[in-house]
């Protein structure tokens, strides 16, 4: 776990900006994105703007990262695929991580996010972090 | 199904120019992370974002955060599909897959030049990449597929009601 790196991703501008909430319980970790008019990309649907959705995943990611062991820096993404299931609606979106694998250096994650059923998600992301695990030579 | 755009290049090309701007400026999104359209044909979409320290990602060094680059590349991704796809309805990501080849360089604006590559009926496959002034020395790589989904061609339907017989 790390804590006042966990404060930090959330306290960084851009994601304070679009208005990431994390609920911790132990080690399960789920992020909330409260919906606000500025997170829309198509208000003829209205859906909102599969950018938000994709950002708000990869805050998730790292911050399951970061939950998983005691990092010495923020995770990098190396690289990321999401795939767009359903229109994310007008509402609050939620998302749960499982780190795949966790190496020395780089990191394998899945999330899934969601609105109003678990079982119905509106996306996905597929994705490698570079990490930074806490007493690992951190490489420059 | 839609052909593929029929027309005239010249009617095709004031369409785009008239709805583009429209698909960006009508997101509240884009509006609040300043993206810009530079420019717009049938295939090829560039846009930018300025940078801003808002949109920070990593307070140490200052860099934008990825999430800025993802949503700048859906969207150019998206407007190119766009084209692509006839400039009538707005196509919905179907995935977007992105390498984040380096951190950008602080301070830089963010331009996304997007390509549609092939479209027919309602999909299209864009291919993209993202920099920070040099073109060829991208900080994001990217590739996704678009479509034409059931709600677009819906939202389409009723705005173009709603502007012929002012709403019912």
């Amino acid at each position: 776990m790390s804590q006042v790196l966990l404060e930090t991703l959330l306290a960084t501008p851009f994601v304070s900006r679009i208005g990431v909430q994390l609920e911790q319980k132990g080690t399960e970790l789920t992020g909330v994105l409260p919906f606000t008019d500025t997170l829309v990309g198509n208000p003829l649907i209205p859906a909102l703007h599969g950018g938000a959705v994709g950002a708000f995943l990869e805050v998730v990611a790292s911050a399951s990262l970061l939950v998983s062991q005691p990092m010495a820096r923020l995770p990098r993404p190396i690289d990321v695929a999401i795939d767009y299931l359903r229109p994310a609606r007008a509402q609050d979106v939620y998302a749960r991580a499982i780190v795949a694998r966790s190496g020395r250096r780089v990191a394998n994650v899945r999330v899934e996010a969601w609105q109003g059923r678990t079982e119905a998600p509106v996306a996905t992301l597929h994705g490698h972090f570079l990490i930074t695990p806490e007493g690992a030579d951190s490489a420059s | 199904m839609d052909p593929e755009p029929p027309e005239d290049p010249e009617e095709f090309q004031k369409r785009l120019d008239a709805l583009a701007p429209l698909i960006v400026d009508g997101a509240p999104y884009a509006v609040s992370l300043g993206f810009k359209i530079i420019e717009m044909t049938q295939r090829r979409a560039v846009m930018t974002t300025p940078y801003s320290e808002d949109l920070i990602g990593d307070p140490e060094t200052g860099t934008l955060h990825g999430g800025v680059i993802t949503a700048l590349l859906d969207h150019c991704c998206g407007m190119a599909a766009f084209g692509g796809l006839g400039a009538r309805h707005t196509p919905a990501t179907l995935d977007l897959r992105i390498d984040y080849m380096r951190p950008a360089k602080p301070g830089c604006d963010i331009t996304a030049e997007a390509h549609c590559l092939k479209s027919h009926g309602l999909v299209a496959f864009v291919r993209a990449t993202a920099h920070d002034g040099d073109p060829e020395d991208p900080v994001a790589i990217a590739q996704a597929a678009f479509m034409i989904s059931g709600a677009s061609k819906a939202a389409h339907k009723r705005a173009m009601d709603a502007i012929r017989g002012g709403g019912e």
